[in-house]
């Protein structure tokens, strides 16, 4: 039975679904549970230095990245033939936007990683959780981007059609989907991997925040109309009391002057 | 109309002497934590001076409040929705905890542990955050207690605007108050407007404004957004905190703790009915110097029987109308206009007032002889220059100021006549516009200040709306997570509790 196993089937078949499960599961249930954990765990209040540049360079180049890969990954392939698009021209698009976006990321996450480890205000409030994840993306970062140089031999754009189908393989429930990257470069899988991993780990860190993050600005513009929110303990909306209390004010006659409440 | 009601607060500067009761009794209550040890939810500055955090008033710096722009729309003074939302990552308005100043403990255990030593021992501070020795403390929460420091730093403050400060650094003309602050919960607060999760609300029934501790996500806007500098960012919790104006006690009938304990006896609080559909017009108002009149116009009066039958209709309680016909918040405001909301032009329509401080008469010793204008002490000659409170609480228009001045002295000559000489003087009275019977309201209230008479405080009407057996059992008034300690990582699987700090072994 285990004489055909293979390492890459856990790895690249079985651990998508247990780290997204863990994601999504531990995400729903940290926000039902503990909803008072759940935030940015900003240090800006206790230093200033090194965050500004630090955290503007690393969430928009993680955020590039990371929509790049969404799009990249999650775009069906007939979609590309479908309006034409050559697929080495859109592993061009990957290197071309990627790349830079990874090295901000990069450069401004190791700005971070320094301002948290040398400073000591922000070292000693710093929790275990919060120093592995920070280390654990620079690494993802460092990797992702030596993937390019693999990536530069081959700019026909195979390699990446490979990750597309695997990746829309998994979420298709083909549980076949691991052979695609059976025998890519060993970065890619490394890169995968700790990928997953983060994943993972993600209800248990700070990353929650993401969440927020991508809510903020629906909550903020859309379901917000103006600025001010005032909240009420009343059951009925106003003009619903309003005509209750006038419905009782008319039946006892107009010199009545008993509240309705 | 809209008609709310709020609890009101008014802080009568001219009996504050700055012993800081306020200050101490709301710590132990509400911020003793970890995280929020920087935190004054209720400070005294002595002005003049920068205060707490340094220049909180300066706004070219710290961009809060609002602005108006030229098609005569308001967005916080610090962008609007997008612009705020663009500075997620990193707040550039937001002050560091250098700002207000870094918390400290002294190493009091050392001065009865210390060995033999040729020294006298000493008990030397330590940072609260990291435990480290410090140096040298660079700032406390009270730095400039008294004209602590040097003129040239102290006159930095903001309210030196338009004035000749330099006559004031010297000594003989040099003068000063007292100014206690807390959160103004306002009207039209810039710190829930710049909240993007939407965790910052006032509450309809009484004007509370409260941070939700669950929906607070930490990405500190509200910091930048009050101008009163009055939301505090817990680095402990990763959520902000602010004066929660007591709501346990105001719900209860009572007063604030600040209240409560103020042994000058210098604070009110009453209920003040308004009209919600006009606070935006109040706060758009096109010139700064109208801002204190519109927000008059936007309180409604609680006698007239139109406002009653609108109140009653909106759901105000009954009691709370009754209240609102005795609120001294109203009188001072309202029916004697000695009371200012501080900062104006910050077009939050605060709702903490200010009456402002009596002073001596400046130069009256090297004069031999007291300015008087129509037999009245001139309180344009007062030792506190009369633009430095216009610019604390009327955007600097005078007129107002001086009014309330020329009220709170004629009271005194007026309660003089009448207790020294036993005469009621109806000509003092007439002088600035009120009536013997009206005076001797005002001495009552501000003078003597009897507990009944500084507190009319209707108490919360839960019952309409709550199910006390659904209730039952439950974890009452918690400051973090229902019935979670509020400390993540503890006893949950999310986060990690770190370091626990206690002073180092002294080695030598």
């Amino acid at each position: 039975m285990f004489g055909d196993f293979d390492i890459n089937f856990v790895i690249f078949g079985v651990m998508p679904y247990v780290a997204l499960t863990i994601f999504l599961v531990g995400s729903i249930v940290r926000y039902e549970r503990d909803p008072f954990t759940w935030k940015s765990s900003s240090s800006q209040l206790l230093r200033r230095k090194q965050l500004i540049w630090g955290s503007i360079l690393f969430h928009v180049g993680i955020l590039t990245v990371f929509f790049g890969h969404l799009v990249g990954l999650f775009t069906p392939v007939w979609v590309l033939d479908a309006i034409g698009i050559p697929y080495a021209l859109k592993q061009w698009m990957a290197v071309i936007i990627g790349g830079p976006a990874g090295i901000a990321a990069l450069i401004g996450s190791t700005m971070l990683i320094h301002r948290r480890l040398s400073d000591p205000r922000i070292r000693v409030t710093s929790t275990t959780p919060d120093i592995l994840i920070m280390v654990l993306i620079w690494l993802q970062l460092a990797i992702g981007l030596l993937t390019i140089t693999q990536t530069l031999q081959h700019m026909d754009g195979s390699e990446m059609v490979r990750f597309m189908t695997w990746s829309q393989s998994v979420v298709s429930w083909n549980i076949n989907a691991w052979v695609t990257v059976v025998d890519v470069h060993w970065l890619y899988k490394l890169h995968i991997f700790l990928g997953l991993i983060i994943t993972a780990l993600f209800p248990f860190t700070r990353l929650v925040h993401i969440w927020s993050g991508f809510a903020a600005p629906f909550r903020y513009l859309l379901t917000r109309p103006g600025y001010q929110i005032v909240r009420s303990r009343r059951h009925r909306p106003l003009e619903d009391r309003r005509r209750a209390y006038d419905k009782v004010q008319a039946k006892r006659g107009p010199t009545s002057t008993t509240p309705a409440e | 109309m809209r008609v709310r009601a709020q609890i009101g607060k008014v802080l009568n500067l001219d009996k504050c002497i700055g012993c800081h009761t306020c200050s101490v009794t709301c710590k132990n209550v509400w911020t003793t934590r970890e995280g929020v040890e920087y935190a004054w939810f209720n400070n005294v500055e002595t002005k003049p001076g920068t205060g707490y955090p340094t220049d909180w008033e300066n706004q070219k710096r710290w961009n809060g409040g609002w602005a108006r722009s030229a098609s005569g729309k308001l967005h916080p003074k610090q962008g609007s929705k997008w612009r705020i939302l663009a500075n997620i990552f990193a707040n550039p308005s937001m002050p560091e905890i250098d700002d207000y100043y870094e918390p400290f403990d002294f190493d009091y255990d050392h001065l009865k542990s210390a060995p033999d030593m040729n020294a006298f021992p000493t008990a030397r501070p330590r940072s609260k955050i990291t435990g480290e020795r410090m140096e040298k403390i660079e700032k406390g929460p009270n730095w400039e207690e008294i004209l602590g420091g040097e003129f040239s730093k102290r006159s930095a403050d903001y309210n030196f605007e338009n004035v000749q400060k330099e006559i004031y650094g010297e000594y003989e003309n040099t003068f000063m108050m007292y100014l206690p602050r807390l959160c103004e919960h306002c009207l039209n607060p810039t710190c829930s407007a710049s909240c993007p999760s939407g965790a910052i609300y006032k509450r309809e029934e009484d004007g509370i404004v409260l941070i939700d501790q669950e929906k607070c996500r930490g990405w500190r806007m509200c910091i930048s957004g009050c101008p009163y500098k009055k939301v505090y960012y817990n680095w402990d919790t990763g959520k902000s905190e602010k004066c929660t104006f007591c709501y346990p006690r105001i719900e209860s009938g009572q007063p604030t703790v600040c209240s409560e304990t103020c042994v000058g006896r210098i604070r009110y609080l009453g209920v003040i009915l308004y009209d919600a559909d006009k606070i935006e017009a109040a706060a758009s108002a096109e010139r700064e110097t109208d801002l204190y009149g519109a927000q008059l116009d936007v309180f409604l009066d609680p006698n007239d029987p139109e406002v009653i039958a609108a109140a009653r209709r909106d759901g105000v309680p009954e009691d709370w109308i009754e209240a609102a016909k005795v609120s001294p918040v109203w009188k001072m405001a309202m029916d004697w206009k000695v009371a200012f909301p501080l900062h104006p032009e910050y077009r939050t329509l605060p709702m903490v007032w200010y009456i402002p401080p009596l002073s001596p008469i400046q130069n009256a010793a090297q004069a031999g002889q007291i300015a008087m204008s129509d037999q009245m002490p001139d309180v344009r000659s007062l030792r506190i220059p009369v633009k430095y409170l216009a610019n604390m609480l009327t955007a600097g228009d005078e007129e107002p100021i001086v009014h309330a001045l020329e009220r709170m002295s004629a009271m005194r000559l007026y309660m003089r006549a009448l207790s020294v000489d036993g005469v009621r003087d109806e000509a003092i009275a007439a002088r600035v516009g009120m009536s013997g019977r009206v005076i001797e309201d005002m001495y009552k209230i501000m003078a003597i200040a009897d507990y009944e008479d500084r507190f009319a405080i209707p108490t919360a009407h839960r019952e309409q709306n709550e199910h006390g057996a659904d209730i039952r059992g439950g974890c009452g008034f918690t400051d973090g997570n229902g019935c979670s300690t509020g400390e993540a990582g503890k006893t949950t699987l999310f986060g990690g509790k770190k370091k626990k700090f206690a002073l180092p072994q002294e080695t030598f």
